[in-house]
C-alpha cells in the first residue's frame, strides 16, 4: 500500500491574537505546529502501513521553515517527506494550493502508484476545508470527507465512517482515494526512540517551482481568486446572569428553572408519561 | 540498541557546549532534551558573558540572536521608597570584544543547538532520560522514556540542570535542599526601543543592567534584576527557597512588590507583559558541589552546582564545564579508557580554571548569609538612612550630623555586630 499524507505547518492558533488596530494576525513569536487534523491523518497512515506494509510519504507546501514540521512528522515513522517551497508558491489560496499539491501527488503517482491519500478535514489557521477535496478532484480520486474511522482497507476499496451533521455514515470508495479526517479518527502516538533518531537525521526533500511543469497562472497570488477583505476578532461574550442563592435557594432555583424554560434551554419531553415519582 | 560515543542529558548551555566540543573532537554525539527544542525549558536572568561563549562558538556575536551589549551595570540598594545607587559604564563594552549581552535563552539556545547540529551532533527533543544503563558497575548508556528507548554510550555527560534527578539516582549528587536553591520569577515587559534607550540613557542598541538589593527581596538572601533587551525589559527577583516556605510567600509576591517600587515603576511604565518565567537556581556553592565524575560519567553546569551568584555568573561556568567535559570525554574515548581516573581529568581542569577557583573563593558566602539573615534587612535601610541624613540640608552643622549618623548606625546594629559583619563579609567575599 502506498500512502500519501498532506500536511500543513500552521501557527498555533491558540496563541495567535488579532491586532485590534490593523485587524491583522499577530504571528510574531507564535510557535508553529503540525495542523492537528493532519497529524491524525498521518497517524492513521502509519497504523495502516504497520498493519499492511507499504510506504508513507508526507507532502507539504510552505516556507523553508516548514521543514521543522516535516522533521517532526517523520518521528511518527514515515518513510519520506517532501516540502514544496518556492517564492512563486507564496500567496496561494486553497485553490492554488490544491493545484500545487495535486501536481506533486501526480508526480509521485506516476512512479509509485498511490493507494490512499490522507488530509486533515481543514487547517486550523484558515478553516476552509477546501484543499483536501481540491486535490482529490484534480487527481480524479474519490473523496471521503470528515472520516472518523477507517473500517476496512482492501487492495481495491476503503470503507470509512464519516461524521455528518445528523449522525454517521458508512461509505466506501474505490482506491485510489482521498480521505479528509477528523480528530476522532485515532489517538496520536508517542514516537519510539529509533523513529526519533531517524527523524533527527532526516533531511526533507525540497521541490521548487522548477521541479515540476507547473502552470504559473494557477499558483501563487495569480492563481488565487480569493481575496481577504477584512479580518476581525468577534466581540467577546458578555458574562451570564448571576443569581445569588445564599439567602433563599428554593425560590432562586425556581427562578432559574423558569428562565431556562423561557429561553428554550430545557423543555418538557412531550413523549414522557406523566405520573407520580 | 544504537550506540554513541557520548550521550549528553540536557540541551542547556552546559550540555550543548559539551556536545559541540565532543563532536568537534570526532565523537558520535547525541543530546537528549526534554523540551520541544533546546531552549524551551531553559531560563536565566538574561545576561550572557562573551568570553566563555566565544570559547564554545568563536565570534558567536556575528550570527547569534543577541539583544543588547551591556555597557553599564548599576547596583541599587532599596529601602522603602528610598534607594542608593552606584554604577559603572564603559561605552567600549558596546563594541568588540564585548563583555556581555542580554539574551533570551529560548532563542539563543535554539541557535546554539543549530551550531551543535552543524558540528555533527544529533539532538533528540521531547524525550526524558529516566536512568543510566549499567553493565555490572559500569555505566554503558541511558534509558529514555520512549519505546525501544535504550541508547548505548561510552561516556554520559549529565547536564540535566538544577533538577538533578539522574545525578541523584546515580549516587553522585544529593537531592536539593530548600536552603541551597533559589527560586526566581521573571517577566519580560515590552517597550519601544526609544523608550528603553531614553530611560536608561543609552545610545541606540546599547544595554544596561541593574541589580537591586534590600527591599527587592524583602530582606531575604537574593537579588532583583532589570536587564534591557532590544524591545523589552526583563525584570525578575530571586531568593533562597527556604524563607519563601517559612513566610508562605511566592516569588510572584516579590516580583509584584519590586515592580511597585517608585524607581522601578517609572522604568517599566506603559510596558506590556509578554512573558512570565520562573526557575530554580542552584546556590549550594563550593561545599555542595556533587561528585563531578565516576567511571563513564561527568556532571556539568547547574547539576554540578556551578553558580557564582554574587557575580551573576552561571551560564558561563556551565559552558566552560561543558566544553571541558566534552574534550575530556573525547580524549578518554580515544585512549580507550573511560575509568573514573580518566574522567577525573575533568575535575582537575575545572579546578585549574576560574570555575572552581571562583566557587572556592566564595566558599564561605552561603554560610555567611545563612548565619546573618539580618544583613539584607538592616544594611540597605541603614545606608539609605545615612545617605538621607547626610544629604538633607537643614542647617545642622556637618560635624554634628556625622555624629548623629554614627549614633543612628549603632542604634540599628551594635558596634560589635557591625564589626562581626564586616569581618564576616571580608572572609566570605574577599
Amino acid at each position: 500500500m502506498n500512502f500519501v499524507v498532506c500536511l500543513k505547518q500552521v501557527p498555533d492558533t491558540s496563541e495567535v491574537r488579532i491586532d485590534p488596530v490593523t485587524n491583522t494576525l499577530m504571528r510574531e513569536g507564535v510557535p508553529s505546529i503540525i495542523n492537528p487534523y493532519d497529524a491524525h491523518g498521518l497517524e492513521e497512515a502509519i497504523r495502516l502501513k504497520e498493519k499492511m506494509g507499504g510506504k508513507v510519504t508526507i507532502v507539504s507546501m510552505g516556507p523553508p521553515q516548514a521543514k521543522e514540521a516535516l522533521k517532526k512528522a517523520m518521528t511518527y515513522g514515515a518513510d519520506r517527506a517532501i516540502l514544496l517551497s518556492d517564492r512563486a508558491f507564496g500567496g496561494s489560496d486553497s485553490l492554488a494550493t490544491a493545484y500545487i499539491l495535486s501536481m506533486a501527488l501526480q508526480k509521485i503517482h506516476e512512479t509509485e502508484p498511490i493507494d490512499l491519500v490522507f488530509a486533515g478535514k481543514e487547517a486550523i489557521d484558515g478553516d476552509t476545508a477546501q484543499t483536501g477535496p481540491g486535490i482529490a478532484q484534480r487527481l480524479g480520486f474519490p473523496q471521503l470527507t470528515y472520516a472518523i474511522k477507517v473500517r476496512e482497507l482492501t487492495d481495491t476499496t476503503v470503507t470509512v465512517e464519516r461524521k455528518t451533521e445528523s449522525g454517521r455514515q458508512i461509505v466506501q470508495a474505490q482506491l485510489p482515494a482521498l480521505l479528509t479526517v477528523e480528530k476522532e479518527l485515532n489517538d496520536l502516538r508517542y514516537a519510539s526512540l529509533p523513529n526519533m533518531m531517524k527523524a533527527a537525521a532526516y533531511e526533507p526533500e525540497v521541490w521548487d517551482a522548477k521541479t515540476l511543469p507547473f502552470d504559473v497562472k494557477q499558483m501563487g497570488l495569480k492563481g488565487s481568486p480569493t481575496s481577504v477583505s477584512r479580518i476581525f476578532a468577534p466581540p467577546g461574550r458578555s458574562g451570564g446572569e448571576i443569581f445569588d442563592a445564599t439567602k433563599d435557594p428554593a425560590s432562586i432555583a425556581a427562578t432559574v428553572v423558569q428562565k431556562l424554560f423561557q429561553s428554550n434551554i430545557i423543555m418538557v419531553n412531550p413523549l414522557a408519561k406523566g405520573g407520580k415519582r | 540498541m544504537e550506540n554513541f560515543d557520548v550521550i549528553i542529558i540536557g540541551g542547556g548551555p552546559a550540555g550543548l557546549s559539551a556536545a559541540i566540543s565532543a563532536a568537534q573532537a570526532g565523537m558520535k554525539t547525541v543530546v537528549i532534551e526534554r523540551g520541544d527544542y533546546p531552549g524551551t525549558k531553559n531560563v536565566m536572568g538574561g545576561i550572557l558573558y562573551t568570553k566563555a561563549t566565544d570559547m564554545v562558538v568563536p565570534e558567536f556575536w556575528k550570527e547569534a540572536p543577541l539583544e543588547r551589549p551591556i555597557i553599564e551595570q548599576r547596583i541599587a540598594m532599596l529601602s522603602g521608597d528610598e534607594s542608593i545607587m552606584a554604577g559603572y559604564r564603559d561605552p567600549a563594552w558596546g563594541t568588540e570584544p564585548y563583555n556581555a549581552h542580554s539574551i533570551f535563552r529560548v532563542k539563543f539556545d535554539r541557535w546554539l543547538a543549530q551550531q551543535a547540529e552543524k558540528a555533527g551532533v544529533m539532538i533528540i527533543p521531547e524525550t526524558i532520560v529516566e536512568d543510566l544503563l549499567y553493565k555490572g558497575d559500569d555505566v554503558v548508556g541511558v534509558r529514555t522514556g520512549r519505546a525501544e528507548g535504550d541508547l548505548g554510550a561510552k561516556v554520559v555527560i549529565i547536564a540535566e540542570g538544577v533538577n538533578n534527578f539522574i545525578a541523584v539516582k546515580a549516587g553522585l549528587a544529593k537531592p536539593l535542599r530548600p536552603e541551597s536553591v533559589a527560586v526566581t520569577a521573571k517577566e519580560v515587559i515590552a517597550l519601544p526601543k526609544e523608550k528603553i534607550e531614553d530611560r536608561f540613557c543609552l545610545e541606540e542598541g546599547q544595554g544596561a543592567t541593574i541589580e537591586l538589593y534590600g527591599d527587592s527581596t524583602a530582606g531575604m538572601m537574593g537579588v532583583g534584576f532589570i536587564y534591557t533587551n532590544k524591545e523589552s525589559i526583563s525584570i525578575g527577583v530571586g531568593a533562597i527557597l527556604q524563607p519563601f516556605i517559612r513566610n508562605n510567600w511566592t516569588p510572584n509576591d516579590l516580583l509584584e512588590n519590586l515592580k511597585s517600587k517608585p524607581y522601578v515603576k517609572r522604568l517599566l511604565q506603559g510596558g506590556e507583559i509578554k512573558e512570565y518565567l520562573s526557575h530554580l537556581i542552584p546556590e549550594g556553592g563550593y561545599t555542595q558541589v556533587p561528585k563531578l565524575h565516576r567511571q563513564g560519567v561527568m556532571v556539568v553546569g547547574d547539576t554540578a552546582m556551578l553558580m557564582n551568584s554574587l557575580n551573576r555568573e552561571g551560564s558561563n561556568l556551565a559552558m566552560i564545564s561543558g566544553k571541558i567535559a566534552g574534550e575530556v570525554a573525547a580524549q578518554a574515548i580515544k585512549a580507550g579508557d573511560v575509568s573514573d581516573h580518566a574522567m577525573s581529568v575533568y575535575e582537575t581542569r575545572l579546578r585549574d580554571s576560574f570555575v572552581l577557583k571562583d566557587l572556592h573563593h566564595y566558599r564561605h558566602m552561603g554560610k555567611f548569609f545563612e548565619e546573618k539573615p539580618h544583613l539584607l534587612k538592616v544594611y540597605p535601610k541603614l545606608f539609605n538612612k545615612a545617605a538621607k541624613m547626610y544629604l538633607t540640608a537643614d542647617g545642622t552643622p556637618k560635624k554634628e550630623r556625622q555624629k548623629e549618623i554614627i549614633k543612628m548606625a549603632f542604634e540599628n546594629r551594635s558596634k560589635g555586630g557591625i564589626i562581626k559583619d564586616i569581618y564576616g563579609a571580608w572572609r566570605a567575599l574577599l
